[in-house]
């Protein structure tokens, strides 16, 4: 109870943070820094829960846990096998694979910019990253971790409990300070220094006019109309729409956000995702069916393929070829500098 | 006589007035409720309007009393009728980080 309480308050506040005054479009003035553009602008600290304030032995023993495929039941998967940072920390598949290779039904969402997310997951049933992180561990579908197993084999290895010890002083090695751990390396799985972030921050040579122009034709409801539900400042609303996909069509469709607020507009509705760093984790849509951010653009213009239920935020829109090249050059504009990765020597004594 | 019926008169007035439901307006604006908690009585109506250039959907699941309000754009209002005393919780089905308490009095 008090963890859930404390969790509305983090997230409320985090929300604050993350909701500046949102201006309507013929406010905004499309220049570098401008001022009618700061709430594109990221917060600078990235939001954690009490109690998990991420320190650098917290980061680093995540990081040995998300990369070690030891935790999975068949001890062949790893967080990293379907969040690849090589992938744009998804997996380039359209659905993912879990237990056994088994074809699961939707795709891996990237893990960037999660750590702003209020909720996770494409149906949202996770309130935190420490929730996410343990969920496909707990799958058999996905994961299938044997917990007794796990914890058997953390325990006897020397440098994790040491790391535990470190991280997490006297709380042990359990569910708990696993999830905490993996959370907190997710949190530093970041995209805030992308040509657009300059751009918004007033470095006029960040972006070029066509993708400018893609910008005003984002967040133009007339015109692309993106920034309805991809908004300021991760580009999502954090919100579930039906955007119409074809596979909403077949017989006993993915009921989505539905499974969880059984409301008729949840019906097939998926989290909105980040937009950033876009161009790494293809195919995209929550059922992968489409391979390319043109793709995805086609999609929106037509204003959905299956008009089911659609979200009232989905309309046909009249862009013409050269103003569907202008938005794909902004998208791939929210792409910050590849970091590398140093992998970690996983324990073994 | 006439003092006596003026009494009754100011009585009844008063005791109408007491009773008669209140009505009060929640805005949705920013992606977040006008005000976070709300206290009312049995029988005064709500209007949710909203006020942001998109959709919402504001629904309740609460034991209290359930409704969905459906989706519906800006400028907007859709009203209900409170008529169980209890908590009730309201949210935006599109938009997850949306919450309002209702406190209904007896």
């Amino acid at each position: 109870m008090k963890i859930k309480k404390y969790y509305t308050l983090f997230f409320t506040l985090g929300a604050m943070s993350l909701s500046l005054q949102a201006l309507e479009f013929k406010d905004i003035t499309f220049e570098a820094g401008h001022e009618s553009l700061k709430e594109w602008i990221l917060p600078t600290e990235v939001p954690y829960p009490e109690g998990n304030k991420p320190t650098s032995s917290r980061v680093a023993l995540g990081k040995m846990l998300f990369f070690d495929p030891r935790i999975s039941g068949d001890g062949n998967m790893s967080c990293s096998s379907c969040h690849n940072a090589l992938l744009g920390w998804s997996d380039a598949l359209a659905t993912t694979k879990g237990s056994k290779s088994k074809v699961l039904g939707r795709a891996s969402p990237s893990i960037i910019n999660t750590a702003f997310n209020p909720l996770q997951m494409w149906d949202g049933r996770k309130k935190s990253l420490e929730d996410q992180a343990i969920g496909p561990m707990e799958s058999e579908a996905e994961m299938n971790t044997d917990f007794d197993k796990m914890m058997l084999l953390l325990n006897q290895l020397q440098d994790y409990v040491d790391a535990f010890e470190s991280a997490y002083p006297g709380e042990g090695i359990n569910k708990k300070t696993i999830a905490k751990a993996i959370a907190s390396y997710e949190r530093t799985v970041i995209s805030n220094t992308s040509p657009f972030d300059a751009w918004i921050k007033g470095d006029e040579k960040a972006l070029s006019s066509e993708q400018i122009e893609g910008f005003k034709l984002f967040s133009d409801p007339k015109k692309g109309n993106c920034e309805v539900c991809h908004s300021a400042p991760n580009f999502t609303d954090n919100g579930f729409h039906n955007i119409g996909l074809a596979s909403f069509g077949i017989d006993k469709p993915d009921m989505g956000r539905y499974a969880q607020k059984p409301l008729k507009l949840m019906k097939g509705a998926f989290k909105t995702p980040t937009l950033r760093d876009i161009n790494r984790s293809s195919p995209y849509f929550h059922d992968g069916s489409a391979g390319t951010l043109e793709d995805v653009i086609e999609h929106y213009v037509l204003g959905g393929e299956n008009k089911t239920n659609l979200s009232p935020n989905m309309k046909k829109s009249n862009l013409n070829d050269l103003e569907k090249k202008h938005i794909a050059a902004f998208l791939n504009v929210l792409s910050s500098p590849i970091k590398p990765i140093t992998l970690p020597i996983l324990p073994q004594k | 006589m006439k003092l006596l019926i003026n009494k009754i008169t100011l009585l009844a007035v008063l005791l109408s007035i007491n009773v008669v439901a209140d009505e009060f307006t929640i805005g949705q604006k920013n992606k977040a409720f006008s005000k976070e908690n709300i206290s009312i009585k049995k029988g005064d109506t709500i209007h949710f309007l909203n006020e942001d250039p998109f959709f919402h959907n504001v629904f309740s699941l609460s034991d209290t009393q359930f409704f969905d309000l459906g989706s519906y754009p800006k400028g907007e209002s859709k009203a209900v009728v409170f008529n169980e005393a209890g908590k009730v919780e309201v949210e935006c089905a599109i938009h997850s980080e949306m919450f309002l308490t209702i406190e209904v009095k007896e």
